[in-house]
């Protein structure tokens, strides 16, 4: 237990930094996952041929690659493609991508594939009576989609966003390669240190098996919220 | 765009993927094994027995897989016991560990979704059998296990893709899978995006065969 000591003995607090570390990961990466579903979904859905294909080249490659593969083209690549762009509008300096941004942006893209098959699965699953009786009562496009439909994707879609949470939280671990420091690769350097890797790691797993539970908890309540009168 | 080095990559590339695919089919077979039995535990009406196999499912689908495979990798040879026993030929292999952790990870998600086959069969299946007076572990053999693999094939063809992208990790003990080599050729020449395709390509191809695989073995069982 000494190795959980707070301060200059033990590892306590770095691990506790990382652990909230890792919440912060998955928190942005399932935000930007939720932007990217918010452009892919109504592509998705579309009619046009075009969209269509962007959007399910989109989703089938990344879910079909995996996500270790992801992080390394966006490790490697990132900061190339930023300089690219940049360059375009004349900057020529080196820019250097921070650890979290590449690494949420990469987790961000892989759970965005999910949560868009989420919502495209969930807005086809709503009855198509619910559409015709909005257009037959003359709603203006925007007030039926945010009070009409979005409600009822809601309900259908946070039991899946839930498992796409899990996924996220857990395909952080995966980030610890570019050496940003969350719990996995705290636990790495701990363990390098002390030559204790199994304590380490089994805490490490501990930990991810606290948020898992605890997400788990928080995100059924919010399920029982959202499928009340159902 | 880098052709010369994408087809120069795609020989190394496509070695890689042997390993890949050697690693997911050991530890796809171990895995089936391991979800049946604790498959079968949970179905048992023994608390004991039940709950076990219900925390071992709980804590492989709780933490992530590679925390998994460091735990067998870098922690068991810690313990100085498991080194004197002929254990250890097999736990100093970083090959063999991957293709443990691999094997009780999928067998976790494996027990839950034959679990959740064998709990939606009717009980009229097995109480036809019953009152026909066949044996009860016929009637496991012969009626409740073809009918829990009928329904749980789309399933285990997701489970089976999602094993495909874990071996991914097996590069994170110094295998050379196809990840690996990908990983190796994008550090020596800085060329990600050439890489990316050529091995995400072979990553998709291997998906689609197996999609379709699951798919005609569901036309074939007659699934619906």
């Amino acid at each position: 237990m000494e190795l959980l000591y707070f301060g200059s003995k033990g590892w306590g607090d770095e691990l506790l930094t990382a652990f909230l570390m890792t919440i912060a990961v998955s928190i942005t990466a399932m935000f930007i996952g939720i932007l990217f579903s918010i452009i892919f979904t109504p592509l998705k859905l579309s009619k046009n041929k075009i969209l269509n294909f962007i959007s399910n080249f989109y989703t089938t490659v990344i879910r079909g690659v995996p996500e270790l593969l992801v992080i390394y083209l966006l490790f490697f690549g990132g900061s190339g493609a930023v300089m690219f762009v940049a360059s375009m509008f004349g900057y020529n300096e080196y820019i250097e991508i921070n650890a979290f941004i590449t690494g949420s942006f990469a987790i961000g893209i892989i759970s965005g594939a999910y949560s868009t098959e989420v919502f495209r699965g969930a807005i086809q699953s709503i009855d198509r009576g619910q559409f015709e009786a909005c257009k037959a009562l003359g709603f203006k496009k925007i007030i039926y989609f945010f009070k009409v439909i979005i409600p009822q994707m809601l309900r259908l879609a946070i039991p899946n966003l839930s498992n796409v949470w899990q996924i996220t939280l857990k395909d952080t671990s995966l980030i610890s390669v570019t050496g940003l420091v969350e719990i996995m690769r705290q636990s790495y350097i701990a363990a390098g240190s002390t030559r204790d890797p199994l304590f380490f790691y089994s805490f490490a797993a501990l930990l991810y098996l606290i948020l898992t539970f605890v997400s788990m908890k928080i995100l059924n309540k919010l399920e029982n919220k959202y499928s009340r009168g159902f | 765009m880098d052709l010369d080095l994408m087809i120069n990559s795609f020989p190394k590339l496509l070695s890689a993927t042997v390993t890949t695919l050697r690693l997911l089919s050991l530890s796809l077979v171990f895995g089936l094994i391991i979800g049946l039995i604790f498959a079968v535990m949970r179905l048992s009406k023994n608390r004991l027995v039940n709950n076990f196999s219900y925390g071992f499912s709980y804590v492989f689908r709780g933490t992530p897989l590679l925390v998994q495979i460091f735990i067998i990798y870098f922690g068991l040879g810690q313990i100085e016991y498991l080194r004197s026993t002929i254990l250890w030929t097999i736990l100093k292999e970083p090959y063999w560990c991957a293709i443990i952790a691999f094997s009780l990870n999928t067998g976790a998600y494996t027990s839950e979704i034959l679990r959740s086959a064998f709990q939606t069969i009717k009980p009229g299946f097995i109480e036809a059998g019953k009152s026909l007076g066949i044996s009860s572990k016929i009637i496991f053999y012969k009626i409740q296990i073809p009918i829990a693999i009928k329904q749980s094939l789309p399933a285990y063809g997701n489970e089976i893709i999602l094993m495909l992208k874990g071996t991914s990790l097996a590069s994170t003990v110094t295998l050379m899978d196809l990840t690996g080599v990908a990983k190796y050729i994008i550090s020596t020449t800085f060329k990600p995006v050439e890489v990316f395709i050529v091995a995400g390509g072979i990553y998709l191809f291997l998906t689609f065969i197996i999609h379709n695989f699951i798919k005609l073995a569901e036309k074939k069982m007659g699934t619906n």
